[in-house]
């Protein structure tokens, strides 16, 4: 039985909301503050500037190349072409989790590269200190790759991370160098850094090894980064489906696997904003279609399984997935039935990513609460209102600037997994095929829809709602946790985790039963603030 | 192998994030990053998982227009947007490595807002330069201390009878020790910045944008008239004790930050000096205490080797309290450069010529790594990333400095004072008693110790 959630009259929230902008500021913003109907799905203003001045979440483009794509390859030396501040920033501070097959196997997930920029190479330009170091890094690891990023004044001082790497690579001979133009001013958020991550990891690692790879249902992961060990739990039930992981992208994964994953029959995709370019491009040079999946909340893992075993279309397979989810199920199932007479009726707010904004949702459903209102802190219009939005979406300057690589069919590689036929056939079962549905179409009507959420929304929503939960990250964890409100991480999940699949939705279900029922919630005032008592002497002098 | 070019897991940060903290310790002040979102971004983060506290600031949300036509007009909708919404007493702006590669001058910006009108009545802009690219956070801090005494003092021509204490980088258990002290011996200071009150707030149920700690515009503004001041730490806070003797002829003396008993004494005896009272006799007890548990358990201390990396100021007074305690100081590592840094380390270390020491370009933990396992050492002293050394040597670790982000205390329980130090000496002895419990033959586990 859901619990209805009476929502408050949007509109006048909306109104709170911004009433306290700056005219142009309040214009702006009221374009990306939503009212949500699932049924006509209204337009939301994403993936534009930030106003200066206003209190974000969001990040830079470095961030979302270096910090989310390629942070989480664990034999990749990633040299940060900069001042120190932003290598620094972005060390282990994703908690991407690894597990290298053996002791000695590379691993640099725990080192920080970088040049150190000072002012004698800003000002004379920082290439050769650039190529010194990526000999060091060589010198002392000998890693088979080593991926260069520019930070803000690398780009404006003109120093060229591409000829550099390109030199250093033939020059090395045995290590594959390559660099990105990711400084922090490209685009206006992470996203950018997405992208252009994805634009190099197809150029310069996808496709370089055409040794076939075993199995007979092979995919590879995108979109999954093994926060927590996320995709640790993913890969058990794949061993346990029988479904071949190729390369995840990039959780726990290796420069051979990435460099091999051309050879898989199937791309799914977990976070659609970060990774969707890499299931188009090599759909276009490959044919290997990708299809939306979901490993955040249990039943969602179920189904997931099902669209995978359907996209396969063999009877072996599917009464496989059958069997494990049937073998699955009863013990999420155990402790959803404990907990949810706790949770049920609860309400929460989800502020966060480009896709854990939408994913997280299934898993309040579970637990029987409603989201009352959510956005993403990066995301495209299409991460909202699906994709059949993509030909509306206006290019603007920002966008524009990040570059679009022209693919192509594969002349000897291109080899079509599934015919126009078979695929338009999967689509008319439900799978979502080169296509994402969104997060508004699964949100209540009346519910919020904000994009790019500011400090001052937060804490207003906050007030007018006063959700028994709100997610974000560790920037509002605690604002919010001052305002006597407990807030899930839903970046670093508050060094817990994993969530996705079977043993995550349990884990979550737990921590969120934790969080909400937690009896420090009650102790906040002290017993004088409660009660004004007498002043008088209880005991006196005689 | 010697490097030049490539830097591996460093000692320090940059810049920045230091103006922003230094900002914090102003009351009803708003720090701005007049950069791309990634820094304000990234800098509040790491101040958050160092304190489990709010860390607000805002950003000047540069795009690659912005890098090419020059951030002004970021600036001016910034600071426009930030009284309008967040009505801040002050904004403190710091510059980073983008907007000081194109080269926009905070001064000229700030005073275009002032005159266009963009700054209300009563309320305050002030800014700091802080390119990524020279120095480290240690830098960016003394560079927003700066800015706040040279752009905020003023000199009345009247003299009054309190003493500027510009503390060097440290916690706000620290800053409210230091005032702890000063009340003790009944000496009025101005001390700046002050977090405390700011990153160790009570849960109240209620979020405050500017909680009540924080210096004054008020004090601030007395800093000028004050009769001298006391900067803590040669690095991190000199420099605004200069701008302040350069601004109003404010004389001032430079002390190693209070960290350990020699430090603390010349902090007392500077302060006792400077103030013309006498040094209570609650501090000479709180001191005696101190002596009293070296003395006691000087066993343990004697000729345990320690290696220790983090900020200058932080590692001057520890190496000297370290020798205090009989203790060896093999190895010490900083990222942050610094002649007078340099030249005081060398005096320290005239007791411990056996010393390897590096700061700097290249000096980093993965160099202080290398030396630990050319001669291992006993306890290993730093920020939170020093645990992966500890964990690949096996070393006993105790945290600190910045940033620590997986323990809790250094906000509430602070390392300067007697009392601070008494506290070190608890870990330090804890770290290596556990140590010697954990590891030892059943046959010399002991009861007593």
């Amino acid at each position: 039985m859901e619990a209805k959630f009476h929502f408050p009259d949007p509109s006048v929230i909306k109104e709170e909301l911004i009433n306290k902008y700056p005219a142009k500021v309040a214009k702006k913003r009221g374009k990306s503050i939503v009212i949500n109907d699932p049924e006509t799905v209204p337009e939301v203003q994403a993936n534009v500037r930030t106003v200066p001045g206003i209190i974000t979440q969001r990040g830079c483009s470095y961030a979302g190349c270096k910090g989310v794509v390629l942070g989480p390859t664990r034999d990749i030396v990633n040299i940060v072409h900069g001042p120190i501040g932003c290598s620094f920033y972005a060390w282990l501070t994703r908690r991407n989790q690894t597990r290298p097959e053996t002791p000695t196997d590379e691993n640099y997930i725990t080192y920080c590269f970088s040049t150190d920029m000072q002012e004698e190479n800003v000002v004379f330009g920082g290439e050769k200190k650039l190529k010194v170091a990526i000999q060091e890094a060589y010198d002392l690891f000998h890693p088979k790759s080593i991926a260069i990023f520019s930070t803000c004044p690398v780009g404006l001082i003109g120093d060229d991370v591409h000829a550099a790497s390109r030199e250093m690579k033939e020059k090395l001979g045995d290590c594959n160098v390559f660099g990105f133009s990711c400084e922090g001013y490209r685009g206006v958020s992470q996203s950018a850094g997405h992208h252009i991550a994805n634009n190099g990891v197809f150029k310069h690692m996808v496709g370089r090894n055409n040794a076939p790879v075993e199995g007979k249902f092979k995919l590879n992961l995108l979109g999954e980064y093994n926060i927590g060990g996320d995709a640790f739990e993913i890969e058990r039930i794949f061993e346990k489906c029988g479904i071949t992981l190729v390369a995840s992208f990039s959780g726990n994964s290796t420069v051979g696997a990435i460099e091999n994953s051309h050879m898989a029959d199937l791309n799914v995709i977990l976070c659609h904003r970060s990774i969707n370019y890499m299931g188009d491009m090599m759909e276009t040079k490959y044919g290997i279609p990708w299809m939306k999946v979901n490993f955040v909340g249990a039943e969602s893992s179920a189904k997931s399984l099902r669209k995978i075993a359907e996209y396969f279309g063999d009877a072996g397979l599917k009464a496989r997935v059958e069997e494990v989810i049937a073998e699955e199920m009863p013990k999420v199932k155990a402790i959803i039935d404990e907990i949810r007479p706790r949770t049920e009726g609860k309400t929460a707010m989800l502020f966060v990513g480009g896709s854990r904004a939408h994913h997280y949702q299934d898993l309040f459903s579970e637990l029987g609460m409603t989201t009352v209102a959510a956005g993403y802190e990066f995301a495209h219009r299409d991460d909202y209102e699906g994709r059949e939005v993509l030909p509306n979406i206006k290019i603007d300057a920002d966008s524009k600037n990040i570059e679009e690589l022209k693919v192509t069919p594969d002349p000897e590689l291109y080899n079509p997994r599934k015919t126009e036929a078979e695929l338009e056939e999967l689509k008319s079962k439900g799978l979502e095929i080169n296509g994402y549905q969104g997060m508004m179409k699964q949100m209540e009507k009346r519910s919020l829809v904000i994009d790019d959420v500011s400090h001052y929304e937060s804490e207003k929503l906050i007030e007018l709602y006063k959700p028994d939960i709100f997610c974000a990250g560790i920037k509002e964890k605690y604002v919010v946790q001052k305002m006597g409100v407990p807030l899930k991480q839903l970046h670093s999940y508050d060094y817990g985790g994993p969530y996705t699949g079977f043993e995550g939705a349990v884990n979550f279900y737990k921590d969120i039963d934790r969080m909400v029922n937690n009896p420090v919630w009650k102790l906040i005032k002290a017993p004088w603030e409660k009660e004004a008592g007498s002043l008088e002497a209880s005991y006196v002098t005689q | 192998m010697a490097r030049e070019g490539l830097t591996i897991n460093p000692a320090k940060t940059c810049q920045p994030i230091g103006a922003m903290y230094a900002a914090l310790g102003i009351h009803g002040c708003l720090p701005h990053s007049h950069g791309s979102q990634g820094c304000c971004s990234y800098h509040r983060s790491t101040l958050t998982r160092h304190y489990k506290e709010p860390v607000m600031a805002a950003t000047s949300s540069f795009t690659e227009g912005a890098s090419v036509f020059g951030g002004q007009a970021n600036l001016l909708q910034a600071i426009e947007t930030i009284f309008t919404v967040y009505d801040p007493d002050i904004i403190a702006v710091h510059s980073t490595c983008l907007s000081e590669t194109i080269g926009d001058d905070l001064q000229q910006i700030t005073k275009k807002a002032k005159d266009d009108g963009k700054i209300p009545e009563g309320k305050y802009v002030i800014y700091a330069s802080t390119p990524s690219f020279v120095g480290s956070h240690i830098t960016g801090y003394a560079n927003m201390v700066t800015g706040m005494a040279e752009q905020f003092s003023v000199s009345t021509g009247e003299k009054k009878e309190q003493i500027n204490i510009i503390a060097g980088w440290m916690e706000p258990s620290d800053m409210r020790e230091i005032k702890r002290l000063s009340k003790e011996m009944g000496v009025k200071i101005v001390l700046f910045p002050d977090t405390s009150d700011v990153l160790d707030a009570p849960q109240t149920g209620k979020h405050e944008l500017y909680p009540k700690g924080g210096v004054t515009v008020s004090e601030l503004q007395s800093s000028g008239d004050s009769i001298c001041s006391l900067a803590l730490g040669c690095i991190s806070a000199e420099p605004a004790a200069i701008a302040l003797e350069k601004k109003h002829k404010v004389p001032f003396e430079t002390l190693d930050m209070p960290i350990g008993l020699s430090a603390t004494d010349r902090f007392v005896m500077s302060l006792s000096k400077a103030a013309g009272v006498a040094v209570p006799a609650e501090i000479t007890a709180e001191r005696g205490r101190l002596v009293d548990v070296m003395a006691d358990m000087e066993q343990y201390f004697h000729g345990k080797k320690v290696a220790l990396f983090g900020d200058p100021d932080h590692l001057i007074p520890l190496t000297e309290f370290l020798l205090d305690l009989n203790m060896k100081p093999v190895h010490i590592v900083s990222g942050t450069p610094g002649q007078r840094f340099d030249k005081r380390m060398q005096e320290i270390l005239e007791r411990a010529p056996y010393a390897n020491f590096k700061n700097g370009l290249n000096a980093d933990m993965f160099l202080l790594h290398q030396w630990i396992k050319n001669e291992p050492v006993d306890l290993l002293i730093g920020n939170t990333y020093g645990k992966y050394i500890a964990r690949d040597e096996d070393i006993p670790f105790i945290r600190f400095g910045f940033p620590i982000l997986d323990r809790i205390g250094h906000s509430y329980f602070p390392n300067v004072g007697y009392s601070g130090s008494l506290r070190l000496v608890e870990k330090i002895l804890s770290a290596l008693m556990d140590r010697q419990d954990r590891t030892c033959l059943e046959e010399k586990f002991e009861l007593v110790m």
